[in-house]
């Protein structure tokens, strides 16, 4: 191809890698809480949305700034502490089905409820990042996008060295590996789980701002945890590095694709491809993208 | 592998014992029921055992005993083809294989129970027995749905067979029972009647008596030898009681750390030097079951003598 | 014969009548008194609705509470089935209309086990995940190719009349009965095949694999099997839901919510119960309309239509919650309870 061309398709690439980062923003909410209590949480997107609409509507009745932010994420942890408590709890010992479909019906709680403390009109979040293209080389990239990624890269950095540093952070990672063998040595599991879904409140704080910037604050929001599935299937639920590079890989396939098959099948590819190269890997290479045992487990 | 002689009616109940077989065959009587040649299997670098040679004459109990972790599930699971062993044959009937198909056992005339109970637990007790017959079915799903001809003969055979097996092991009082709220006892018996509905020539048993009452192991031990003597199968179990397996076994395997250290009759294993060190007065680092990771400087001198 | 479901009820529940009583009085009323003392509203906005519910989660059932592979997409299937419907009449000329709700079944069929085959490599969240693949992509494939809808442009397209065996089912009572008939014959046959080797098959994978694996249970085969039959009666649920329900064939209507709310129906009714198939569908059913009565009541012009969207979302989301931390085996054991009158356990 020729340097346009060549410009034009790393345009796309760098594009779709940077939306990747946005997939992957949403999946390690589910990778924190399905390492330690394996649950594949479905309401992730929900508290998407919920953190999202409980930010713009506080600053829509002119809370401040930092207010809104910091209240919206007290918010998260006490919707997160008491989604553990309440429905996680009595669930213990169940099979990982049981407590997925839980979420499922926690999800539409969350949805129901948000949806009728705020309202259901489309809000507009500022963050106050111009999305004006940058010239780099001269390949376009959207500001906001790499604003979005650098956030998210601090946020993955932030909780790499929280759980690689800290007592709590060490203990996760022993649930993570066993939790029978967490339990016989008698790590608090209650306070972990606390810690963890504390955690999961802050991302989806974060993606929910994000999200809500680039798309507009409204119901659909929650369904972006449709687009992290994929990510989590082809990184494996259970890995940070996988959501991560998995989003990257669905972030640019999916753009690459729109853009240079699309034409071929009428578009609008972009609600099931993500699925298909997520199953197409899998059945290529069951272990997933950095997983040593095939994924057969529930 | 003959289905001609599984799909031989089973022994009527209750009819008297006939005469045991012989014990021991001569060497090269006839085939053996199971070889095992050199399988060596190891998880991650860890090795599970190691160069495993066994034989097992048709009509045999055969038990395979030896400290936790000694791979005696391993075998079994070899043996039915869960795992494919690093290296190594396993010969049943006149065929060897690299790996024993699993999804074919049950017409080469295996069976097998499990360590820990692997019912059905959403079938009653009849339907749990009666679904093992599922090997010797053709008709498929439409015939079943119209229940003539084959799927109607295969069917009542099926149930025939259950209603005997039931009969044999006293089970018929709670056919209808679903499995999963039986006392533990009774589960394993109905999984052994389960092994025992696909009249296997070869009966693969883990720990059958694990985790029992003694009046249950005692039942268990009866009806391991009377389906040996009724159905002339050959058995092949794992145990853990010694004392079980000196009275009911023909032949015992010791295996430790993964390797075979003793075999033959009852009486010359109970007097092997290398049995009794192994087993009579030392245990080895407690993990649950294989792989048999503990190394053998792990060894210490325990106080009820590894055995329960 | 004498057949091993019924046999194997517990033996509590067999101390009073058999337990084929109960389904038959309640057949003889649907067949016989309700087409005579129900009203329009009834049939067109209750029972036509209820009836391809309950069938699509029996569909469901079969492949989640019977077979034990959770799926996410089963509103594709239905899609599947009501489209495959809609053209085999059109272009097929002369077909009766039970063999076209055949062949839609069996077109539902064939894209289930497609879709299924990630079962032979995934299990659990994996192939659950795998399953919203079928979802997204049919509904794409029935928007974007309007082949599928006769390039009609506004894409929602007149149902035919329902004509089986000569006679023509017009008017509510009609479509009440035609969907009737169809869920009392798929029904029956959904019964006779749990007690067939296959039907126990189903369990046999759900409850051990490697057991069933052992004793010669074909898994691979056994799990695409049951994807296929479930999609059979899911894509028949399609049908009924088009032409009886709706009248109209589009693919909005089968969107993600109505897979979820399928598989909420089985998770209240209770996981591998055929029964539960019937009674969450009730539930679903009646709820809403219970809801926005009381709504309506106690809070006035407030309860309007979009605070009674939410709070019907609120509510169902409870009651998930609710049965699966409280009763996990769903309406028919509570119902077993009541009826029992605490007798045994």
């Amino acid at each position: 191809m020729d340097h346009t061309e060549l410009l034009f398709f790393t345009e796309v690439l760098v594009g779709g890698l940077l939306s990747g980062v946005m997939y992957s923003l949403v999946a390690i909410g589910f990778v924190l809480i399905y390492k330690t209590s394996g649950v594949l949480n479905f309401a992730q997107g929900s508290m998407v949305l919920f953190s999202a609409l409980t930010f713009v509507s506080l600053v829509e009745r002119a809370v401040p700034f930092w207010v809104a932010l910091l209240a919206t994420f007290a918010l998260m942890v006490l919707l997160g502490l008491s989604i553990e408590r309440l429905v996680l709890r009595p669930l213990v010992n169940k099979p990982p089905i049981i407590l997925f479909m839980a979420t499922l019906g926690l999800s539409y709680m969350i949805e129901g409820a948000a949806q009728l403390a705020w309202g259901t009109q489309v809000h507009a979040l500022e963050l106050g990042i111009e999305d004006l293209p940058l010239e780099i080389a001269g390949v376009f990239i959207s500001k906001f996008d790499l604003f979005a990624a650098a956030i998210a890269a601090a946020m993955v950095t932030g909780l790499t060295l929280f759980f690689q540093y800290t007592r709590v952070g060490l203990a996760f990672r022993a649930v993570a590996d066993d939790t029978f063998a967490a339990y016989a040595v008698g790590l608090r599991l209650p306070r972990i789980w606390a810690t963890v879904w504390t955690a999961a409140g802050f991302v989806a704080t974060v993606a929910g701002l994000l999200w809500g910037a680039r798309l507009g604050v409204q119901f659909s929001l929650s369904l972006i945890v449709l687009k992290a599935l994929p990510v989590l299937v082809l990184g494996g639920f259970d890995s940070i590095l996988g959501a991560i590079v998995g989003g990257l890989i669905i972030g640019a396939a999916e753009k690459l694709a729109e853009v240079y098959l699309g034409p071929y099948v009428v578009g609008g590819i972009e609600s099931w491809f993500a699925y298909v190269i997520a199953l197409g890997f899998l059945l290529i290479r069951p272990s997933g993208l950095f997983g040593q045992k095939p994924v057969e487990r529930a | 592998m003959s289905t001609e002689s599984l799909a031989a009616p089973v022994a009527a109940p209750h009819k008297p014992a006939r005469a045991a077989l012989p014990l021991r065959k001569e060497p090269g009587a006839g085939p053996a029921a199971l070889r095992l040649e050199d399988i060596t299997l190891s998880f991650g670098g860890v090795v599970a055992v190691s160069n495993i040679d066994m034989s097992v004459e048709p009509g045999e109990i055969r038990a395979i005993i030896g400290p936790n972790g000694a791979g005696k599930s391993s075998l079994i699971n070899v043996i039915s083809g869960v795992y494919r062993p690093d290296r190594g044959r396993v010969w049943i009937g006149g065929r060897s294989y690299a790996q024993v198909p699993t999804q074919k056992l049950a017409r080469l005339g295996v069976a097998r129970t499990f360590q820990n109970l692997a019912l059905f637990r959403g079938l009653s007790v009849f339907d749990n027995i009666v679904t093992a017959r599922v090997f010797a079915r053709r008709a498929n799903f439409i015939e079943q749905m119209i229940g003539l001809g084959r799927a109607r003969r295969e069917r009542l055979d099926a149930r025939e067979r259950t209603e005997r097996i039931m009969s044999f092991l006293d089970l018929t009082g709670i056919r209808h029972t679903l499995v999963g709220t039986l006392p533990y006892g009774l589960q394993k018996r109905v999984e052994l009647a389960r092994a025992l509905v696909a009249s296997p020539q070869i009966l693969l048993l883990d720990e059958p008596m694990a985790g029992m009452t003694l009046p249950d192991k005692r039942d268990m031990s009866r009806f391991v030898r009377a389906a040996r003597d009724e159905f002339g199968m050959t058995v092949i179990l794992i145990e853990h009681d010694i004392g079980v397996v000196m009275g009911l076994s023909d032949r015992v395997t010791v295996l430790e750390h993964g390797r075979k250290i003793a075999d033959g009759t009852p009486a010359e294993v109970k007097a092997d030097q290398a049995v009794i060190d192994a087993y009579l007065g030392v245990v080895h680092e407690g993990d649950e079951e294989e792989p048999a990771a503990s190394s053998g400087s792990g060894r210490r001198v325990s106080s009820n003598g590894g055995l329960r | 014969m004498s057949s091993s479901v019924l046999s194997s009820v517990p033996a509590a529940a067999r101390l009073s009548l058999p337990v084929w009583v109960g389904p038959l009085i309640t057949l003889g009323i649907a067949f016989g008194v309700i087409p005579f003392v129900g009203t329009s509203y009834l049939f067109d906005a209750i029972l036509t609705p209820f009836l391809a519910l309950s069938l699509a989660a029996l569909g469901l059932n079969l492949l989640t509470g019977y077979a034990g592979q959770l799926s996410l997409g089963t509103a594709a299937f239905m899609a599947v089935g009501a489209f495959a419907a809609y053209n085999f009449n059109l272009r097929v000329e002369g077909l009766p209309f039970v063999i076209s709700i055949g062949l839609a079944g069996l077109s539902a069929a064939v894209v289930g086990i497609f879709f299924g085959l990630p079962s032979l490599r995934l299990k659990g969240f994996y192939l659950a995940v795998s399953t919203l693949a079928a979802q997204f992509f049919v509904q794409w494939a029935l928007t974007k190719f309007d082949w599928f809808s006769n390039h009609n442009p506004s894409g929602v397209i007149d149902a035919p009349p329902l004509v089986l065996f000569g006679i023509t089912f017009g008017g509510a009572v009609g479509r009440y009965l035609f969907a009737l008939t169809v869920v009392t014959a798929v029904t029956l046959l959904t019964l006779r095949l749990l007690n067939t080797q296959t039907g126990h098959n189903f369990i046999a994978v759900r409850d051990h694999e490697l057991a069933a694996r052992v004793i010669g249970v074909p898994v691979l085969r056994t799990k695409l099997l049951a994807f296929a039959i479930s999609s059979f009666i899911v894509g028949v649920a399609g049908v009924l839901w088009a032409f009886a329900y709706l009248r109209t064939v589009e693919p909005h209507g089968f969107n993600l919510d109505r897979s979820f709310q399928i598989l909420f129906i089985v998770i209240i009714g209770g996981l591998a119960s055929i029964r539960g198939a019937f009674f969450g569908a009730a539930l679903i059913v009646v709820f809403p309309l219970v809801l926005s009565r009381v709504g309506s009541f106690l809070l006035g012009s407030y309860f309007d239509s979009g605070v009674l969207d939410m709070s019907q979302r609120i509510v169902l989301g409870v009651l998930i919650i609710a049965f699966l931390i409280l009763e996990p085996r769903g309406l028919v054991a509570l119902w077993d309870r009541v009826v029992r009158g605490g007798k045994a356990r």
